[in-house]
């Protein structure tokens, strides 16, 4: 491809080293290499404080956070669109940028304490995930065209969650049943499980720590229907649906009686083992259940 | 109670509505719900909300103040989004929700030991320190938020998700020493400042 | 030309009807047996060709009369309209080819189906004469309106601009009516957010300026003689006789009297000067002329507002109405919004200002009834699906709420009722007859007569038109004391011709769907008129010339066709023979159907010409195992749902025979008897929807045929036949399964009890 694709990237702090998803970062970095993806890491970013920072944050305050990250955006990388890997770093960010839009109130709020730390903001970046570029600026042709090794065989069930899906979603799919991330699957050679029941059900989000016992009656069904459909693993989008959905397998199996041991891989994994990238690179080490299929194909 | 609680509600008496409109989150959208009921059918939480958010909306146009903000079912919310997505009034209930939440803690109204809203405090607080969050501290202080002794055996417990974490380098034990960090800490802390006096102030006005 | 009738039959083959039929044979059936001067057939009747082929017969004089066996008489109307020919359409293509399978062992019985449907063609030709316009009247380009609020204003304006003179009668000082003392009315137009100007003052102004227009005010009508097209009323102001006014046609706007608010002692109404109904509110509004809206009591600025709606309405209580009255839910949220743009105005904040509408259920009826909704929550109008309990003096109101399922109370300022309407609609002379007859004959029996009756016999209601009809003073009246409209086709149309109600007198309803009311209403009594004028039917046989007659020497003076005609047509002269008033007749033909001496008879229409067809039909031998069914269906909604079902390919029964009728109370005894002796095994009525709900277009003629079909068990005892052989259903248009199920429900009756024993 003659033309790479640049974007504005605001990993999030669950990406960092040592963090939870920084499997993700690490095979995001692999696919986007071999996409001709160049991502311009947005310098000094923070966090977004996610879905569970209201309470202690209130609107302005949650609302700043995300305009600091866009001034340093728009400072850095002026004519790129801001991308996010992580389901609530997106969504925060886009939800401050429409607010700011919305409301002569915030937008003045978010100025004056944004001045404090010297910055001051525009509002004129289009504030995208990983997922839109994929399907939007690369398409599923070109995936697949970059296939060298396809996930022939294996069944994977294609887990959307919520924040990726709402309130936003991807342009042109329903909230309902969203059917990218099953056409990625096909993309790579895997056979997506389309009719999965769980493929949007909440997983509990950040009460899986607060609420865990009601988070794990969540959990429970989308590993459940996964299985019944006899898939090999899951796959998301989202670093939190990922980590609920894989780390807790062992709780649940103890307090349900239940043998879950279904990986849950994100859909970059998928593409760096398809795209001939070794384990390392796809971050198959990262999974608390390792994904033996795929091990197989990445060597 | 607080002092600002109580001259809020004072100065509304009557009318919760108001209160709500003027002080939460996207607050003036609670007038538009027309009690259908979707988002209580779609929150995935709907076993454990003592009310659902048609209710609560309902409460606060009856004026139920007290019942409303001293509930914990505003606390149930996982920010799934699936009642913004489906309500056909296109109110944006997540926010909302998180708004009433917010503003309850704010007056000191929410109910003892209520974990998500302690939860969230600490994750805020940790945030809030360096600009990034740092999850290993984020882990521990959430396993400690009930006191030492109920900390340890929630540890224990936790003990082989930990290993696992750590095995596949999730999370990281030096983390403990520092961590990750925005560069501009003190212009991050100057704008939260700002940003929480300038809410801070707002409310108070109306208090008055 | 001469006398002598020349019956053309022209058959189709188009439509696979050549294939499928023997057409040869049917022309040979049309000349033998149906007698007619000439037969043919033609590849494509409806095409230009055909129809040239058949005009040219006619301008020949080689035909007077035409058979078109084609397709069902629905379609190709066009076509096949030659005019001042009688014309009988025999139905090969949805009646015959369409319902049956193309199947060789099929074959024989579509054939025999498709020949008897030519016989009835014959037959029915022969009693068919060309309809010409009775001379009864003239044309009186004069509508008279009764009642003078923005329902009859409105119709007045129309049929005014539309050319009209107009008379308006209002029994008030003033024109205006309920409208009138509103201070603003829900939004008629996008984006339906705020309240308007009720319209009613340039209204007046307009009438008071149009010199097609006069306004009698102070003023009833004490008489109404005559028929559309010629009308004559008599005006009285007081106790003097004003005028008599000609006019070609009515219309009834005589409006509505708001529900008696004392009756509600549960929410103090009577004790509590700020518990007060909508229409009170409005004069609270006008005084205020958006300033602050202060209280009755003390005059305090109201600051808590409470609306409770369906006060004493849709309720089976004792004295509340059982109807929504249709307006209320939007009038309280534009009454909730006064107090909100008010304050607006008067630099309160709207929210500082409470205004709760208790509501069980939200009705806001009319395309811009949910934006008007929408506006009111986004003013801060608070909804609470709640049922109020009571209303105490100082106005605490206790509720239940049904969404949080609790009791609560709420301190209101002022308590506003939303109460419902009561229809102006005159006496009710069905029901005073009713209760004189049960009167006279306990009475008679030396019994009580129950106080209550005594009261309601005691209860004057004022007559509005006073009709010097035989039928009554007033139009006559379906349920809770609306006049009777055709509410689902044809509304405004009342059960007298050229007399149209409009407005809450025929059902609930707001300011806004009361002017589209009058404008339909206006746009009819124009069409009356000049129906009338031309001796055509006004509805919904529009444009049909022909009108009953009958044979005076046959006829018993039994008055039954007067009892029975739906629309009061038939008056009787000073001996008791049935006097006609052809504008006032719908053409429906129940008197015909009731005649129990047959001496009543349409042009085009008549026993013979239905009769006839029954009898034409080849009735097989009983051993050949062929049943022969007799369908008589209503040609408004029966026949319409057998040709679509026919149109889908739905099959049934090849014994079936098929006739049209106009009405299923048109029909008579005799043809049932008659079909029943000359051996047919079973007969089928299929007509419209009858009861409070009916769908008959002629509203009395479906409910008729079911009466007297009741009593048809009797004769089918005379003759020893059992009763299951004739079957009477309501059939909607939309029945199209259904039709062809009941036709085989009959076959499998007859197959089970066996052939008729009359087949000779």
């Amino acid at each position: 491809m003659s033309d790479k694709k640049e974007y504005s990237f605001y990993p999030g702090c669950s990406s960092q080293s040592g963090a939870s998803s920084s499997n993700y970062l690490t095979s995001v970095t692999s696919m986007c290499e071999e996409l001709d993806i160049k991502l311009n890491t947005i310098d000094d970013w923070n966090c977004c404080a996610a879905s569970i920072g209201y309470a202690g944050g209130g609107e302005l305050p949650r609302i700043s956070l995300s305009a600091r990250n866009i001034a340093l955006s728009e400072q850095q990388h002026p004519q790129q669109d801001i991308v996010a890997t992580c389901a609530a770093c997106w969504l925060a960010t886009r939800e401050a940028s429409e607010r700011i839009a919305q409301s002569t109130k915030i937008k003045e709020g978010t100025g004056v304490a944004l001045k404090e730390a010297g910055l001051e903001m525009k509002n004129d970046k289009k504030i995208r995930h990983m997922v839109e570029v994929l399907v939007e600026d690369i398409g599923m042709d070109a995936i697949t065209a970059k296939v060298k090794k396809p996930l022939e065989g294996i069944k994977i069930a294609g887990y959307v969650g919520c924040q990726t899906n709402r309130p936003f979603g991807i342009h042109g799919e329903s909230f309902e049943n969203p059917q990218y991330l099953d056409n990625m699957v096909a993309a790579v050679g895997g056979e997506p499980v389309r009719d999965y029941e769980k493929k949007v059900s909440c997983c509990g989000g950040a009460l899986a720590f607060s609420e865990p016992d009601k988070s794990f009656n969540l959990i429970k069904p989308i590993l459940e229907s996964a299985m019944d459909h006899g898939a090999d693993m899951i796959v998301t989008p989202c670093p939190v649906c990922q980590m609920n959905t894989e780390v807790y397998q062992d709780k649940i199996n103890a307090k349900f009686g239940t043998s879950f041991n279904i990986p849950v891989v994100y859909y970059s994994t998928l593409m760096s083992v398809a795209f001939g990238r070794s384990a390392k690179d796809a971050a198959l080490d990262g999974q608390v259940i390792q994904a033996e299929k795929l091990n197989k194909i990445a060597k | 109670m607080s002092d600002l609680n109580q001259a809020l509600a004072e100065k509304y008496q009557g009318n919760f509505l108001k209160e709500v409109i003027d002080n939460v989150e996207e607050g003036d959208m609670v007038r538009m719900c027309m009690q259908c009921g979707v988002c209580a059918g779609s929150c995935p939480m709907g076993p454990h909300w003592e009310h659902t958010p048609q209710k609560i909306f309902m409460m606060i146009r009856a004026n139920k103040r007290d019942e409303v903000l001293q509930s914990d079912s505003m606390w149930m919310c996982t920010s799934c989004y699936n009642c913004i997505a489906r309500c056909p009034r296109e109110l944006p209930i997540t926010h909302i929700m998180h708004g009433l939440a917010s503003y309850a803690k704010r007056l000191n109204l929410v109910p003892k030991e209520q974990p998500t809203a302690k939860f969230a405090q600490l994750f805020w607080d940790n945030l809030a320190k360096k600009g990034r969050v740092n999850e290993l501290k984020l882990g521990i202080s959430l396993y400690f938020m009930n006191g030492f002794g109920e900390g340890i055996k929630v540890a224990m417990g936790n003990q082989k998700l930990g290993m696992n974490m750590l095995k596949t380098k999730r999370m990281a034990i030096n983390e403990a020493w520092g961590g990750h960090s925005v560069k501009d800490k003190s212009g991050f802390h100057a704008m939260l400042k700002k940003a929480a006096e300038l809410e801070s102030a707002a409310i108070e006005a109306h208090s008055k | 030309m001469s006398d002598e009738v020349k019956i053309g039959a022209y058959i189709c083959k188009g439509c696979d009807l050549g294939n499928r039929l023997n057409t040869d044979q049917l022309e040979m059936i049309a000349t033998r047996e149906g007698r007619v001067a000439l037969a043919k057939s033609h590849d494509f009747l409806c095409g230009e060709d055909g129809v040239k082929m058949i005009q040219d017969d006619l301008a020949s004089g080689e035909a007077n009369k035409v058979v078109i066996a084609a397709c069902s008489r629905r379609a190709k109307t066009d076509a096949f309209s030659f005019e001042g020919v009688p014309t009988s359409r025999v139905n090969l293509r949805e009646g015959v080819i369409w319902v049956r399978p193309e199947t060789d062992e099929a074959q024989e019985t579509t054939q025999e189906m498709a020949e008897d449907y030519v016989r009835m063609g014959c037959a029915e030709i022969k009693f068919m004469a060309n309809p010409k316009p009775s001379e009864e009247q003239g044309t009186n380009r004069h509508v008279m309106v009764v009642g003078g609020g923005i329902t009859g204003m409105t119709a007045a304006l129309e049929a005014a601009r539309a050319g009209y003179q107009v008379s308006i009668v209002e029994k008030s000082d003033a024109l205006g009516g309920t409208a009138g003392q509103l201070y603003r009315r829900a939004p008629t137009r996008a984006p339906y957010a705020d309240p308007e100007d009720t319209g009613v003052e340039p209204l007046i102004q307009m009438l008071e300026d149009d010199a097609k227009v006069t306004i009698y005010l102070n003023s009833v009508i004490s008489s109404t003689d005559g028929a559309p097209g010629r009308f004559n009323i008599e005006i009285t102001q007081g106790s003097d006789q004003l005028e008599i006014i000609s006019c070609g046609s009515i219309i009834q706007a005589s409006g509505m009297t708001p529900y008696d608010a004392s009756q509600l002692t549960e929410f103090s109404y009577s004790d509590a000067p700020d518990v007060i109904t909508q229409l009170e509110l409005e004069a609270l509004a006008k005084a205020a002329d958006g300033g602050p809206i202060k209280r009755p009591s003390d005059g305090k600025e109201v600051k808590n507002v409470v609306f409770v709606q369906c006060a004493g309405q849709r309720s089976d209580k004792e004295g509340h109405l059982s109807y929504c009255s249709g307006h209320c839910c939007n009038t309280s949220i534009k009454q909730a919004m006064y107090f909100k743009d008010n304050a607006l105005s008067s630099g309160t904040d709207p929210l500082d200002i409470q205004t709760t509408i208790l509501f069980s259920d939200l009705r806001t009826p009319g395309a811009g009834g949910e934006d008007f909704y929408r506006s009111g929550q986004d003013k801060g109008v608070t909804f609470r699906k709640a049922t109020v309990s009571a209303v105490s003096k100082d106005g605490k109101v206790s509720l239940n709420d049904l969404i949080l399922d609790e009791e609560d109370t709420i301190d209101a300022d002022l308590v506003v009722l939303a109460t419902g309407m009561i229809p102006n609609s005159g006496r009710n002379n069905e029901r005073e007859d009713e209760l004189q007859t049960i009167k006279t004959q306990l009475e008679a029996e030396h019994k009580e007569v129950p106080q209550e009756m005594l009261d309601e016999i005691a209860i004057p209601v004022e007559s509005i038109l006073n009709l010097n009809y035989k039928q009554g003073s007033d139009l006559p009246q379906l349920v809770s004391g609306f006049n009777d409209s055709h509410f689902i086709c044809f509304p405004y149309e009342t059960r007298r011709t050229g007399i149209y109600a409009a407005g809450p007198t025929r059902r609930p309803m707001d300011t806004q769907q009361a002017q589209e009311d009058a404008t339909g209403a206006a746009m009819k009594a124009i069409q009356a008129i000049e129906n009338a004028g031309k001796g055509m039917a006004a509805h919904p046989r529009s444009g049909d010339l022909s009108y009953p007659t009958f044979r005076k020497e046959g006829c018993t003076q039994c008055k039954r066709c007067m009892m029975e005609c739906p629309f009061g047509a038939i008056h009787s002269d000073e001996k008791g023979y049935p006097q006609y008033n052809e504008a006032r007749c719908r053409r429906c033909g129940t008197c015909m159907g009731a005649c129990p001496v047959r001496v009543i008879s349409f042009e085009n229409y008549s026993i013979d010409s239905v009769g006839q067809q029954i009898k034409a039909c080849d009735i097989p031998d009983e051993f050949d195992e062929k049943p022969r069914l007799l369908v008589l269906a209503c040609e408004n909604d029966a026949y319409p749902a057998l040709d679509m079902a026919a149109q889908n390919r739905f099959e049934y029964s090849a014994f079936v025979r098929v006739i049209p009728v106009r009405c299923l109370g048109s029909v008579n005894t005799i043809w049932i008897t008659d079909a029943l002796n000359s051996g047919y095994d079973g007969v089928v009525l299929m007509g419209c929807k009858k009861g409070d709900d009916y769908q008959c277009h002629f509203v009395k003629g479906s409910e008729m045929a079911h009466v007297r079909m009741s009593k048809i068990a009797d004769t089918l005892q005379t003759l020893n036949l059992e009763e299951e052989r004739v079957a009477v259903h309501e059939v909607a248009i939309t029945d199209i399964q259904r039709v062809p199920e009941l036709i085989d429900d009959m076959a499998k009756v007859v197959e089970e009890i066996g052939m008729s024993p009359f087949k000779f």
